[in-house]
This record gives structure tokens, sequence and C-alpha cells, in this order.
């Protein structure tokens, strides 16, 4: 690892303690719905391992205990879990174009919100190192998370661990207002994004579709309308932000 | 039909990983489509817009302690908060938020 890499990690592991943080309380009460569908706390622990993430595993806990075919399972947690496609897409434009395909398939396994959002707001090219150094702090609080929420049950107050779950929307929100500040397009995004999404949790009409489904469709639109009417020639990576000067060249991947 | 758990854990990592992979392993040069580069710039603002609001006020048992998390986020990221400080702060605001309701 080179001292670059080595710095990298450190950023990724200081930015991932409080996503492992939120991690935790989520995961904890994803744990106590994987004990309902008859998990053991090590079958928890693993499936949270294995995929990192929340709606995708409530869908996948729901199905077991309902006794889903197994084809129903994979086509739910394809629907629940698609908006990751999307976001893998973003961030296929972060990473510089010769990345080898090893770091390609390592940062594919723990594509999340959380994860997803601080590495697109690394300045320039992301180094892999950074998103390592996220996960490996990350995976733990999330995995052994979702342990004690099946042997623990509910043994943390329900307020503790409600207030520990909004530190995760924090989170997004410092990812998305910095850049909001600075660009107007962004923030109207924001702005829009948060009344549409409004809107759509709050009418009838749209009460039948899933959450999963919901985010897709919004997202696509907005940022599709964003596109259409507001072209950029800013993308991530040559971004021409005050701090991004020295930090694009940090991207070196061995 | 007898079912395995352990079937259905493989089954579901195995279709996250996929959806995760796929592009990241195939688009291996920048998109130089400035409808598809600006599409994607504006991705991660829509997406995490979309799932802060109105998840956060859920999130929560009293959703006006969502809300209040809501705003002091938003006003402290504007100042130029940290990640962490901003999620901790938020965390701090929904507790104490909610204790006030339940006294008064």
């Amino acid at each position: 690892m080179t001292t670059e890499n080595k710095t990298c990690f450190q950023h990724g592991m200081r930015d991932g303690s409080p996503i492992a943080l939120g991690y935790f309380a989520v995961a904890f009460t994803l744990g106590i719905a994987a004990k309902k569908a008859g998990l053991s706390a090590i079958q928890a622990l693993i499936a949270s391992a294995l995929n990192n993430a929340s709606a995708g595993e409530y869908a996948g806990f729901a199905l077991i205990a309902a006794g889903s075919t197994y084809l129903e399972t994979a086509i739910m947690t394809l629907v629940v879990n698609a908006r990751y496609l999307l976001m893998s897409c973003a961030l296929s434009q972060k990473l510089k174009p010769d990345t080898p395909l090893r770091h390609r398939m390592a940062i594919a396994y723990d594509v999340t919100d959380e994860i997803f959002g601080i590495c697109i707001a690394q300045p320039g090219y992301l180094n892999p190192w950074y998103a390592y150094g996220a996960i490996v702090v990350a995976i733990p609080g999330w995995a052994f998370g979702t342990f004690l929420g099946v042997i623990m049950g509910n043994v943390l107050p329900t307020r503790v661990v409600s207030a520990l779950s909004v530190g995760l929307y924090g989170m997004f929100l410092a990812i998305i207002i910095p850049p909001a500040r600075k660009n107007r397009v962004v923030a109207g995004v924001v702005a829009i994004g948060f009344a549409l999404s409004y809107l759509v949790n709050r009418l009838p009409l749209f009460a039948g579709l899933s959450t999963g489904i919901k985010t897709i469709a919004l997202t696509v639109a907005l940022a599709l309308a964003a596109a259409v009417l507001f072209p950029t020639d800013i993308v991530n990576n040559e971004e021409k932000s005050p701090q991004s000067g020295d930090d694009s060249k940090k991207a070196k991947v061995s | 039909m007898e079912h395995n758990i352990w079937i259905y854990l493989l089954v579901m990592a195995a279709v996250s990983y996929l959806i995760r992979m796929t592009p990241l392993a195939l688009i291996r040069r920048e998109i130089t489509n400035k409808l598809l580069r600006s599409f994607l710039f504006y991705v991660p603002y829509a997406t995490l817009a979309v799932m802060t609001f109105p998840a956060i006020m859920e999130a929560t048992q009293e959703p006006a302690a969502g809300l209040c998390a809501l705003i002091a986020g938003i006003l402290l990221a504007w100042k130029g908060c940290s990640l962490f400080q901003v999620a901790v702060f938020c965390c701090a605001v929904a507790f104490i938020v909610e204790l006030l309701l339940v006294f008064f």
C-alpha cells in the first residue's frame, strides 16, 4: 500500500465511523425482523454481511417468513435494490478509467446509500482505498447490529434507536447540502426532490408502490429533467472547487 | 416444498452483488455523451434527497423530532460542518426533541 493509499484508507475509516454508528441502530431493528422470519443470529449476521441493504433484507426476510419461492425472492431483491444499479453507474464515472477490475469488483461489494454518498462527495477521482477504509468500519456495525438485534431484541430503548437512525439522514444532508450551496441546479434538484418525495409518499394514488420503486422513479425523473434542462460540463472528476485542486491527483490506484 | 434459509440468503446475496458489480465492471471508460454525463452527475443529489425526506420523519417516534433534525442538519451542513458533526448533531437534536415532547 502506498502512503497515498494509506492516507485515503484512513480518511475512509474516519468517514465510515458515523456510518457504522447509524448502521448499528438500523441493523438492530433489522435483526428483530430477521428473528421473526426464523433466522438464527448467525444467519442474520451472514445475511447482513453479504447483502448490505436494509430495504432489500427487510423484503427478503418477509418473503422467507411467508415461505415464498427462491425466484420470487430473487425478483424482489432485484426490484428493491435496483437503485444500486443507478448508483453503480454514477460511481463508475467517479473511478479513473484505468482502475483495475479487481478494485471495481471489490468496491461493488458495498455500494450502499451511505458508502456511495461519501465516495461521491470525494473531490476528484475516487481512490478505491478510501471506499475500503469506510467499508471495513461500516460493515461490522451493520453485521453485528443485525446479530445483536436477533439476540437482544428490544433491549435498547426505542428512543435511543430512533435517535441513532436519524444519523444516517444527517449524513445524507452533509453530502448534498454543501454542493447545493455552490450550484443552483443541484439546490433545485434537492428542494424539488424533497417536495416530490413528500407528495409521492403522502398521496393515496401512489400508496401501492414500494419505497424502492418510488425512489428509482423519482431519481430518474428528477435527474433526467435536470440533465435535459441544465446539461452541465461539471463532472465530479473535473469539478473545480476550491479544495479539489491538489486532491484530484490523489486518486492514484496501485 | 421445504425451503432452506441458507439458499434464500445465497439468492439474495448473489442478486444484490450482481446489481452493484455489473455497471462498475462494464462501464470502464468516461461517458462522453453530455446528456448521460449530466444525468449521472445529478443522480446522487436526486436520490439522496428523495431518500432523506420524508423518511427522516418516519425514523423517529415523533415526526416533529425528525423534522427538527432535518432543519438542524441542513443548517449545519450549509455552515460547512463535517459529515460526523452533522450526523451526531442530528441524532442529538432528535433525541432531545423526543425527550421534550414526552415531558411537555
